[in-house]
């Protein structure tokens, strides 16, 4: 088995350099010839996506065929993993997910090289490049992290078993779409840089790759965010995001490709920022990529980061390369980027892009800044510093603050120019209703001026509230001017409007996701946690809930022992349900592993909703007694109802515009209908 | 069936008995102290010209801290507050990468450790930057979770300003830069409207559109 996916991952490697070179020599001509050479590079970059899926069932194959003659699956699994986390072994490991990202890159070159006529000559250009990217991880995948390097020393009789952090059911699905957000991007970028090679005109390369950059994002926000959660559903610490490095890895460039996804807007409607556009998605290619190296180079200590190996050179290598290559073409053909930058106000749509961009960028930059800083400490002053959530809470929040006031201001302002009057009469009512959010929080007990945290949400829920009146007021105007036209409800209306400018309502519809999330983590600063020994009958109170201990019990089977609590939750004298707080003990890697439950409180609160969020931490060694940990985490529900809404939102920018097909036809009118009869 | 050892909670010592603690969030921290200095500041500023009105300054002086002593005597944070406020300003040293008071893996020596000496330190009546120095000196200067405020570590905390500072002004500049730039030439007869002319095309075209 292990020959036959070597095979395949070799015969991978000729094929995308073939692709790669034959390409790139047919790129110089313009013959029949050199058309020829095209093709046979396009399907040889065709038939490497075969050969890379041969290689990765191979592997997975090996997973569940128990093949421990194969050192990775020796190292990631074991006779009793069930069956959905042998699947996850292809990504668990070093060796594996490189075949995975490659694997999911050849996937994308596949798909780009089936639309080959949209656009032959630059689909040209952008398989070249793709198959040059795949081939620095093929490179990498045959000679320096072989996935189907054999086991020495004989064949064991059980694996060592995978990660138990990694058996969780989010764990199947949260590593792949992050890596279709990060491989995603390099389709963009191969675009981008091939039309900027090839001095492509106009802005046809940006429809191009619109649809791409927007599904590409779409995976990268939910690759983010169900890490987020798998964070807080397996992890026990009742947080979600920690400013881990590797956390810090994928979102950089998820901020700089939310930039470039407005900025392009601008390049589409007025023809500007071409130059900044090339640099931005230039970016977001090698953040990916930084945060690819970032988790195995072992440079930086990271619960997420894989074994430290070489290969990190191999990327630091690559990167360089890449980003010399984008900078020389960028500044050889700088002249064909030239655009007319004519602005008419300084209160306009272009400027809150540009406004927009520079925080989202800034951001990105003090994520950066914080995650290197422990390297260039230890250059400077010889020791490493740890930088932590506290730096970023303190630095981060404040510029995302102004950038959620970005937000909602933002799709106010026209283009080219906005009167004051106009800016009054759409920012009124929603100023008014989310000061109104704030004076409420300070009525109800939050005082900002107590606390910094308790100033920031009161801040935040300002601003959220914000976005939200700022997105339902568009929607209003935009469906009341149409229900008024064409005599439909406002909710038809609204609908229809939705359908007319599919790009723009979706996006706000997204930013309506994005103030979701904001109210979500507004509620951290308020979390309530008590830990307590508990015997049968012993009670917890916290803030509304008593949790009342029933029982324990344990079980065990093949691949874990396990044992939990049953507590009873109580409020305001009446069972509402039954938690189960659990631990298990992974017999083949021999790690124990916590697992909350959590009770989201929608049934009781429609809009203050809360997390009661239960953790059975281990036993008292001394007197026996299971120690508990409850947490009260209000409002962090609506982080994940924000996230639904964002993707919502996605998939509607990305549905094509309805337009009304006008269609003339002869209908003879026959003299005896009576007027009126259709009325 | 394997036991599973006991993990963290606040707990000093084996075998306290069993106890609950509960911990949300608790403001007021250095508050007391800082205002205190800041009157000292305002009375020693001014003095000293003549014997009676430093005398009465002398007075008042001892009267507003001692006033501010009684005020924010019964306000001062909590053993739990502190506990909490410094363990989330520690990281844990087990490799976890988590804050030490959120490190919740299953027997981890290095946390249930650091919490039993943070605890044992607020009961001594050590201050904030005591307690922070000795843990410095045991554990090394990447126990702390964020750079401190002095010497190269201050540039962790300025960069990010300076390019949101230095990234606004570019922009305005760029802005004002684009707006200044002359009209581009016009064919002979074509003229666009400007000021209120301009403006009242614009409110007919969107008069136009929204009803």
């Amino acid at each position: 088995m292990a020959q036959i996916g070597s095979f395949a991952l070799l015969l991978a490697l000729a094929l995308s350099g073939y692709s790669f070179g034959a390409g790139l020599l047919a790129l110089f001509g313009r013959d029949a010839a050199s058309a020829r050479l095209g093709e046979t590079a396009r399907r040889a970059g065709i038939a490497a996506f075969g050969a890379v899926v041969l290689a990765s069932f191979v592997l997975v194959s090996a997973a569940f065929a128990d093949d421990f003659s194969i050192a990775y699956i020796y190292h990631h699994s074991n006779r009793d993993l069930p069956a959905a986390y042998k699947f996850a072994v292809l990504w668990s490991g070093q060796e594996g997910s490189l075949l995975f990202w490659s694997l999911l890159l050849a996937g994308y070159g596949f798909v780009l090289r089936l639309r080959y006529k949209t656009d032959q000559r630059l689909f040209a250009y952008a398989s070249v490049i793709i198959a040059s990217v795949q081939v620095f991880f093929l490179l990498i995948l045959n000679f320096a992290a072989h996935p189907f390097a054999i086991e020495q020393g004989g064949i064991p009789a059980d694996g060592t078993g995978l990660n138990p952090l990694l058996q969780y059911p989010e764990m199947v699905i949260h590593p792949p779409m992050l890596y279709l957000g990060y491989v995603g991007f390099t389709i963009p970028f191969a675009f981008a840089l091939g039309a900027l090679i090839m001095h492509y005109p106009g802005e046809k390369w940006i429809h191009i790759t619109r649809r791409w950059t927007m599904v590409t994002w779409c995976f990268l926000t939910v690759g983010i965010f169900l890490g987020a959660h798998w964070a807080y559903a397996v992890l026990g610490w009742g947080g979600y995001w920690g400013w881990d490095p590797v956390e810090n890895a994928s979102l950089m460039p998820w901020l700089t490709g939310t930039a470039f996804l407005h900025s392009v807007i601008m390049q589409e409607k007025r023809g500007m920022l071409k130059v900044w556009n090339m640099v931005l998605i230039f970016a977001t290619f090698l953040l990916a990529m930084l945060g690819t190296f970032l988790t195995r180079s072992g440079i930086i200590s990271s619960v997420h980061a894989f074994a430290q190996s070489s290969i990190g050179t191999w990327f630091i290598v690559f990167i360089a390369l890449t980003t010399a290559v984008c900078a020389y073409f960028l500044v050889k053909n700088l002249s064909n980027l030239k655009s007319e930058h004519k602005l008419e106000s300084l209160v306009s749509r272009e400027s809150s892009f540009l406004f927009n961009n520079l925080l989202l960028l800034v951001v990105c930059f003090t994520v950066l800044w914080g995650t290197f800083f422990p390297i260039l400490s230890e250059w400077v002053q010889g020791h490493k510093v740890t930088v932590g959530p506290p730096f970023f809470n303190r630095v981060a929040v404040p510029v995302a603050l102004l950038l959620m006031l970005l937000t909602a201001v933002g799709p106010l302002l026209a283009w080219r120019k906005t009167s004051l009057e106009s800016l009054k009469r759409n920012f009124l009512y929603p100023a008014i209703g989310s000061i109104a959010v704030g004076l409420m929080m300070i009525l109800f007990g939050v005082k900002p001026w107590e606390d910094p945290s308790y100033f920031y949400a009161v801040v935040a829920a300002i601003l959220a509230a914000l976005v939200i009146f700022t997105v339902i007021s568009e929607f209003v105007r935009g469906g009341r001017v149409i229900a008024g036209k064409s005599g439909q409800n406002i909710f038809a209306a609204m609908f229809q409007l939705c359908r007319r400018n599919t790009r723009r309502y979706g996006g706000y519809i997204v930013h309506f996701g994005v103030a979701l999330v904001i109210i979500g983590i507004l509620g951290q600063p308020f979390n309530k946690e008590v830990e307590k020994e508990m015997a049968f009958g012993d009670k917890i109170s916290i803030g509304p809930y008593t949790l009342v201990c029933q029982s324990y019990t344990q079980d065990d089977n093949p691949n874990y022992a396990n044992e939990w609590a049953i507590i009873n939750v109580f409020r305001g004298g009446k069972q509402i349900t039954t938690m189960y707080p659990e631990r298990r003990f992974y017999k083949a890697s021999g790690q124990p592993q916590t697992l909350p439950r959590i009770y989201p409180s929608f049934r009781e609160d429609l809009f203050l909703v809360h997390d009661l969020y239960l953790v059975y931490e281990g036993k008292n060694e001394t007197n026996g007694r299971p120690i508990i940990k409850a947490h009260l985490n209000p409002l962090v529900p609506w982080i994940w109802i924000g996230l639904i809404i964002m993707v919502f939102g996605t998939i509607v920018a990305l549905v094509p515009n309805y337009v009304p097909v006008t269609v003339t036809a002869t209908v003879p009118v026959r003299e005896t209908v009576h007027a009126g009869a259709g009325d | 069936m394997k036991r599973f050892p006991k993990t963290n909670g606040y707990e000093c010592g084996a075998g306290a008995p069993a106890r609950q603690r509960q911990t949300s969030k608790e403001f007021p921290t250095k508050k007391g102290s800082r205002l205190a200095s800041v009157s000292e500041g305002r009375f020693f500023a001014g003095g000293g010209a003549r014997a009676t009105l430093s005398q009465s300054r002398r007075l008042v002086q001892a009267f507003i801290l001692t006033a501010a002593v009684l005020l924010f005597a019964g306000a001062g944070p909590s053993t739990d507050a502190r506990f909490k406020d410094l363990g989330h300003r520690m990281m844990c040293t087990c490799g976890c990468g988590q804050v030490l008071l959120e490190c919740n893996h299953v027997g981890c020596k290095s946390s249930d450790k650091m919490r039993d000496e943070l605890m044992a330190a607020i009961d001594k009546g050590d201050n904030d930057d005591l307690i922070l120095q000795g843990f410095v000196q045991n554990y090394g200067p990447t126990v702390i979770a964020a750079p401190t405020t002095t010497g190269f570590n201050r540039v962790a905390w300025i960069m990010p300003f300076v390019a949101l500072g230095a990234g606004i002004i570019f922009v305005t500049w760029v802005v004002r830069a684009w707006k200044n730039r002359p009209e581009p030439a016009l064919a002979d007869g074509i003229t666009i409207p400007h000021g209120p002319e301009l403006d009242q095309f614009r409110a007919q075209a969107r008069k136009e559109t929204e009803q």
